[in-house]
């Protein structure tokens, strides 16, 4: 008996009317909403491509001495000049946003973690656990950031693996403060006690039920937190704790043996200068819009002010 | 009254404790040994031990830690690993300089960040709103130090001007010794300005849509009276609160400012004692900060509390 084959009938091509794909509308609806907050974005793009393809986009190596190009002003060859060692400054700004990006995610990753931890555990087994973290995480927002750094810095020593660690430690303070309150708020939910009556355990309910719960609060810190560490990881360098020349960061182009040849060759400042301000105010614009998106109710928790 | 500021007293005595213990821990993680480095560079002692003993570095640390917060209870810093003066006295002697710095500084963001501020909310979208929020845009995104380095060296190629760097005492001359601060102070305060700024807005916004503010105006009061008597007092209870937070911004800033302008006071101490690894100066001045600090945040809860009679402990 031969065995019959039974095809299904060749289904007939839908004509389906092409539409923008749902990403695509859903950045397109942010950006109507949240111009500033688009810009944001943009820049924090253009910053993850530079960091990205930095070997690509950079004319020349980061440390490498161009014969016959001392402090050249900007020109079509080197078009944000040289530095007083013959260095093309573009190129500089380039690796710049590598470092400034890779200390930024890194730093706010193990923060976020931490403040994580922290602050979901002080808010999900409270008592006197919570009440004896809450007052160290008092003790360590009271001081100055930059204080706290450099004394960390001094304790730990240079290097780019301290730099993050020193700068995380302080991130996850104040980040693990606003996401205990998230916790919190979580946990009052009538789902957290149904959860607990079904008989799941604690981490099963920690991670399943409340970590979900709070995703949206840490994404946003995460957001603002990494244009603040991006500055702070400027402002080390430029005190000199930071990452070793030659490596180029920005904050340490401004400082060194460069600022007595600023003076002749301005280019050698304002354009590290601008690059510090712009990476800033992307992931400024970018958290903002990001929470009044998400979660309004974080609007003045976040250390940034309520506009 | 009375009760209020006990109780509030008494909260504030653990977390300075807290403080202390990190302020005490912190220098003693460093890895390298500052005894070594001593005796190679300076040579005070016969052999690592004995200078050890001297420095009384030889104890365990739990006992190094009650006995140094004994002395300073007593009002006794140490000296300075090696200068051999006594902290306090530099303490006494850099910590006017930046208070005047950071005062000015506060004062500036005051003067700058609540007058906009409420013509920015009272005049909402208009042209000056407009202009006043993208200024504190501006001021949140330029770091104070970028904001510094510019400010000094613009003029400079423009107009061959440059900020002089040599440090007036107050003693030398009264006049002088303020108005070295004023650009320093300025640029301290434009970020704080910006930050205050957006918040005395969006409060005044907020409080402006109240019954109460829609009954003054019904009874026919002046604007200048509805906004800044019956609106102003509570919008700016929040603002009071970050004020307290501000003085930690500052004090922060204040490292990398004077650092910039050559000014001699904490911060350049600080950033000093941390190149050479000198403990009790460094314990020294942070404990200042923080006693400051804890201070200010006591003092903005008292504020608080005569600000808004409701608010109780």
């Amino acid at each position: 008996m031969a065995e019959t084959v039974q095809t299904l009938p060749v289904a007939r091509p839908m004509t389906r009317p092409w539409r923008v794909p749902r990403l695509v509308r859903l950045v397109l609806g942010f950006a109507r909403r949240k111009p500033l907050g688009a810009i944001g974005g943009v820049i924090v793009l253009a910053l993850l491509v530079m960091a990205l393809f930095a070997d690509r986009i950079a004319p020349h190596a980061y440390a490498s001495s161009i014969a016959g190009a001392r402090m050249k002003p900007p020109s079509v060859q080197f078009w944000m000049g040289t530095d007083n060692l013959s260095r093309d400054i573009w190129s500089r700004v380039v690796y710049g946003a590598r470092i400034s990006i890779t200390v930024g995610f890194a730093t706010v990753a193990l923060a976020t973690l931490m403040a994580t931890v922290v602050g979901v555990s002080s808010a999900y087994l409270g008592g006197a656990y919570d009440i004896v973290v809450q007052r160290v995480v008092d003790a360590w927002i009271s001081f100055p950031g930059l204080v706290v750094i450099l004394s960390l810095m001094a304790a730990l020593g240079p290097g780019l693996f301290n730099l993050v660690l020193a700068l995380s430690i302080l991130g996850a303070a104040g980040a693990s403060r606003v996401i205990r309150g998230a916790a919190l708020s979580v946990m009052a939910n009538p789902y957290i006690e149904a959860a607990r009556a079904l008989g799941a355990g604690h981490l099963r309910i920690v991670i399943l039920y409340v970590l979900p719960n709070v995703m949206a609060t840490i994404l946003i810190l995460a957001t603002i937190g990494l244009g603040q560490v991006i500055l702070a990881e400027a402002a080390l360098s430029f005190l000199g704790f930071g990452i070793p020349p030659p490596y180029p960061s920005w904050g340490a182009m401004l400082s060194g043996s460069g600022r007595s040849f600023m003076y002749y060759a301005p280019w050698m400042a304002l354009f590290p200068c601008a690059a510090i301000s712009l990476a800033v105010f992307g992931f400024q614009m970018l958290g903002d819009a990001l929470r009044d998106v998400l979660d309004p109710r974080l609007r003045g928790a976040t250390g940034s002010i309520p506009n | 009254m009375r009760n209020y500021v006990l109780r509030r007293l008494l909260v504030a005595l653990p977390s300075l404790l807290i403080a202390s213990l990190i302020v005490f821990t912190l220098p003693r993680l460093i890895p390298g040994d500052v005894v070594q480095l001593m005796l190679e560079e300076k040579a005070y002692g016969k052999d690592l031990d004995d200078l050890r003993a001297k420095l009384g570095l030889n104890r365990p640390i739990p006992v190094q830690y009650v006995e140094w917060l004994g002395s300073i209870a007593r009002g006794n810093f140490g000296e300075s690993l090696w200068t051999r003066q006594p902290v306090l006295s530099e303490l006494a002697r850099r910590l006017p300089i930046t208070g005047t710095l950071g005062l000015m500084a506060l004062v500036v963001a005051i003067l700058i960040g609540i007058p906009i501020g409420v013509v920015a909310a009272v005049r909402q979208d208009g042209v000056l709103d407009f202009f006043a929020r993208s200024i504190a845009v501006f001021g949140l995104s330029v770091p104070a130090f970028v904001l510094a380095i510019l400010v000094t060296l613009m003029p400079a190629i423009w107009w061959g001007w440059t900020p002089r760097t040599q440090f007036v005492t107050l003693a030398a001359s009264p006049g002088g010794y303020v108005l070295q601060f004023v650009l320093p102070a300025v640029i301290l305060g434009i970020a704080s300005a910006a930050g205050i700024m957006r918040l005395t807005r969006g409060m005044l916004l907020e409080v402006l849509h109240h019954d109460y503010v829609r009954t003054a105006w019904a009874k026919g009061l002046r604007e200048r009276v509805v906004v800044l008597k019956h609106a102003l007092k509570n919008a700016v209870i929040p603002v009071v609160t970050v004020l307290g937070l501000q003085v930690a911004a500052i004090a922060g800033g204040a490292v990398i400012i004077e650092w910039i302008f050559g000014i001699p006071g904490m911060g350049q101490f600080l950033v000093d004692a941390i190149v050479q690894r000198d403990y009790p100066v460094i314990q020294g001045i942070n404990l200042v900060i923080v006693v400051i600090i804890v201070a200010s945040n006591l003092a903005v809860d008292l504020v608080y509390a005569v600000l808004d009679p409701r608010i109780r402990y």
